[in-house]
């Protein structure tokens, strides 16, 4: 019995090379204080893998720590892996920075295990950028491993084809005898190994050569599957990655489609084919993106996002709402030449059951219904729900959201980070970006905590929000009792009594209550900032208007109607 | 939904609303199918009040829609209660504005609309029939309204509290809200209510628990005689 004949190709030192660091710098990646990986550079210096932080930094001051991220490491290998499937569909990713293939059909194809070994490796370094990828093709996986990961020390003369080149092919049925000479700790079982070694048994040709049956009754299953590794056969079959299936559907229009109908037409096509092959795998789209490409070249994309499942009907709306924006409002300059779905979200389509009694599930479905029937009518930013998050006046403590997308806040109610990361800045914001330069004669409260946020945004102003916030700011003028422009000056002090105010060039009105100001200085330290000075006013009338003094002029920033 | 009282017969069906409102609707609350106009007669306040108007219905889990009041506060509209995941916003509905109300009047509880400048007799008739069609309730904000309703609410007296001369800040408004129209509404109600309150939600004016707090400086508030009675509060 021989095991499968196995190509095994490695990145040494994949998480390194994930960091996208070049080589000669020196950088390693640390998990819990020990060094998993190492730079070309670093190993120079003398940095080998499982050395601890201090003393790597020790023997070279310059070295670049990286935290361990296994995600990183899986992200970057991701498109090494779908480079390595352009030669056969079955890959078992071992780790980020190894995969193995069984060679039997591609090393017919490419005429041979050295042939198809530099075709992997010419692959491999062409995604991953730099050198480094080494192949080994043997019988098991353990062998074409080692093969690949290979030190000439203990390869019989006759396999090594010179240190240069990064492709080692054991000959088939040689696995056994490659393996004789390697030490035990290979098989990565550091308690076996230790064992082994302690009894005499310090190569893997020594585990080898005992009979089977007195390895398990001695080791144990552990054991026994040591002992078949080292006799050059496999713990268990390979297991192969399915690629993922190619959901997007496409279609290209020749000629060009100038028209909303034409495209509308065709995406209602391409819309039940995507929808086809959802159903057939059984999952449902909550997330599609339209792209259309135009005979110039501009390529225009536009996520839809949809909280239950998108049906046919409903991604073929969505396609016809999104030309029409797009081939209406001068997005395009000429006519359309491909169009494209992708389904970037797909669920298991769980189906809907409805209430036997009607219940929140079917008015949900109906509002859900006429508000995307809105959307079409007015365009998906014109149907909005809001959310409420933190901020120091009324308009930026919301968040408009077109229904349908994920509902955030604007920003995080809390103003404290939780992380160690920025803590310096985010800090620096809540402590001085609403410092209030003297706050003179004014009344100002300390910030209350009202409503569902209740982390400290000083500088807020207490009491009822304004029941009307302008959707941009109404320019005003405000008198003093001399009739002067009323002025705020630098440090936040009014330059006497607001006496009346013209809302617009409107009339001349009286101002019967006031108070203020109250200066706010947000994000001073950026291009942005924004220094106000705010005032309540009443109006004899009743009116009464929140109005902000910014950039010199006078602005109604809310009325509380 | 879940404010109806169940065996309520269809027309007597109703949208609750917070307390303190309720008295100035004929059954306590909004019946299911009506137009209720909102103005400010004499005293701002008609989109404080609209807002208060939906939000008990909010509470309970129906859905509200804001047509065509593109400045509405919605942090008051959470203070006043409303539940702004089930609140949608039109904006700007644009020529399409009838279509946009009708179409929302199908699906939602309440509709707050204010109806653009010039709008046709007609079409105001043919909303107010889909409402009663579909028994949704529209409120109407503001007085282009060219149809008769079948609640009319006008804030005549406001006045806030908590804001001097250079000092204080606005605490809670005071108003009186006079509540006419036809049918069971035909007797004229009159309620006063803390509209908002000092947490932004309507609070009632008579309940001595839920009497806002005034702050010392209310002692310093103006001498004028519409603020004076304020001032006997807390």
């Amino acid at each position: 019995m021989t095991a499968v004949r196995v190509l095994v190709a490695e990145v040494a030192d994949w998480p390194v090379v994930a960091t996208g660091r070049p080589p000669s710098e020196p950088v390693v990646v640390v998990s819990a204080n020990r060094v998993i990986a190492a730079s070309p550079g670093a190993r120079a210096e003398g940095i080998g893998v499982g050395l601890r932080r201090r003393e790597a930094q020790g023997r070279c001051p310059d070295v670049e720590v990286v935290a361990a991220d296994p995600g990183r490491d899986a992200r970057a290998w991701e498109p090494v892996v779908a480079a390595v499937e352009a030669f056969t569909p079955g890959v078992e990713v071992v780790r980020p920075g190894v995969v193995a293939l069984a060679t039997r059909g591609p090393s017919r194809y490419f005429g041979g295990d050295q042939a198809l070994g530099t075709r992997v490796v010419a692959a491999v370094d062409a995604v991953a950028g730099l050198g480094g990828c080494r192949v080994g093709v043997a019988d098991g996986r353990l062998a074409a491993h080692l093969a690949a990961r290979g030190t000439g020390a203990h390869l019989a003369a006759g396999e090594a084809d010179g240190a240069g080149d990064p492709v080692r092919v054991v000959a088939p049925r040689g696995s056994r005898a490659f393996l004789a000479p390697w030490p035990v700790a290979t098989l990565e079982r550091p308690d076996l190994a230790d064992l082994l070694e302690r009894l005499g048994l310090r190569t893997l040709g020594d585990l080898a050569a005992l009979p089977a049956p007195a390895v398990l009754a001695r080791f144990g299953p552990d054991g026994a599957l040591a002992h078949r590794l080292s006799r050059g056969l496999d713990s268990h079959p390979l297991a192969l990655r399915t690629p993922p299936p190619n959901l997007a559907v496409e279609t290209e229009l020749d000629p060009p489609a100038e028209r909303v109908d034409t495209v509308a037409f065709v995406g209602k096509a391409l819309a039940d084919e995507l929808h086809a092959r959802l159903g057939e795998r059984g999952l449902a789209c909550t997330r599609v993106a339209i792209e259309a490409s135009t005979e110039h070249g501009e390529n225009l994309v536009r996520r839809w996002r949809h909280d239950g499942a998108l049906t046919a009907a409903a991604i073929a709306e969505r396609v016809r709402w999104q030309l029409d924006g797009w081939l209406g409002s001068g997005h395009t300059t000429a006519g359309i030449t491909l169009l494209r779905l992708v389904p970037e979200e797909v669920a298991p389509d769980h189906g809907r059951q409805l209430g036997l009694w009607g219940g929140s599930a079917v008015c949900d479905e109906r509002v859900a219904r006429s508000l995307a029937r809105l959307q079409g009518l007015l365009g998906p930013e014109a149907v909005v729900t809001a959310v409420l998050g933190g901020g120091r006046d009324p308009r930026s403590q919301v968040r408009l959201v077109p229904w349908g997308d994920p509902r955030q806040p604007p920003r995080s109610k809390d103003p404290r980070p939780a992380g160690a990361g920025g803590q310096g800045t985010r800090r620096a914001e809540t402590a001085k970006g609403a410092r209030q330069t003297g706050a003179g004669h004014s009344g100002m409260l300390p910030p209350r905590a009202s409503g569902p946020d209740r982390a400290p945004w000083p500088g807020r102003l207490p009491g009822p929000a304004p029941a009307a916030v302008h959707p941009t700011p109404i320019p005003a003028e405000v008198l003093d009792a001399g009739g002067a422009p009323l002025e705020v000056t630098g440090r936040g002090v009014a330059s006497g009594v607001p006496v009346s105010l013209s809302v617009a060039g409107g009339p001349w009105l009286e101002i019967s209550s006031w108070a203020g100001p109250w200066p706010v200085e947000e994000q001073w330290w950026e291009q942005r900032g924004r220094r106000r000075a705010r005032f309540q006013l009443g109006l004899a009338g009743g009116m009464t208007h929140l109005v902000a003094r910014e950039g010199g002029r006078w602005w109604v920033e809310a009325t509380y109607d | 939904m879940a404010t109806d009282l169940p065996g309520a017969l269809a027309g007597e069906r109703r949208l609750e609303v917070v307390g303190p409102l309720a008295p100035l609707l004929s059954g306590g609350g909004l019946r299911r199918g009506s137009t209720v106009v909102v103005v400010s007669a004499g005293a701002p306040g008609a989109t404080t009040l609209a807002l208060a108007l939906v939000s008990g219905t909010s509470q309970r889990g129906s859905w509200c829609a804001v047509v065509g009041v593109p400045e509405i506060g919605l942090v008051a509209a959470s203070q006043m209660g409303l539940k702004l995941e089930r609140l949608a916003l039109v904006a700007h509905p644009g020529a399409q504005w009838s279509t946009v109300v009708a179409t929302l009047l199908d699906s939602m509880d309440a509709v707050v609309v204010r109806p653009p400048a010039r709008l046709a007799a007609a079409d105001a008739r043919r909303l107010a029939a889909r409402a009663r069609e579909r028994g949704s309730v529209a409120v109407i904000l503001g007085a282009g309204w060219p149809e008769g309703a079948d609640v009319r609410l006008s804030v005549h007296t406001a006045a806030w509290s908590g804001l001097g001369t250079g000092h204080g800040h606005l605490q809670a408004r005071l108003v009186e809200v006079v509540a006419t129209g036809r049918g069971a509404a035909t007797r004229e109600r009159r309620a006063r209510v803390w509209l908002p309150g000092p947490t932004g939600a309507v609070a009632p004016f008579d309940d001595q628990a839920g009497r806002p707090r005034v702050e010392a400086e209310e002692r310093f508030a103006s001498s004028e005689p519409g603020l004076a009675w304020v001032g006997r509060v807390g």
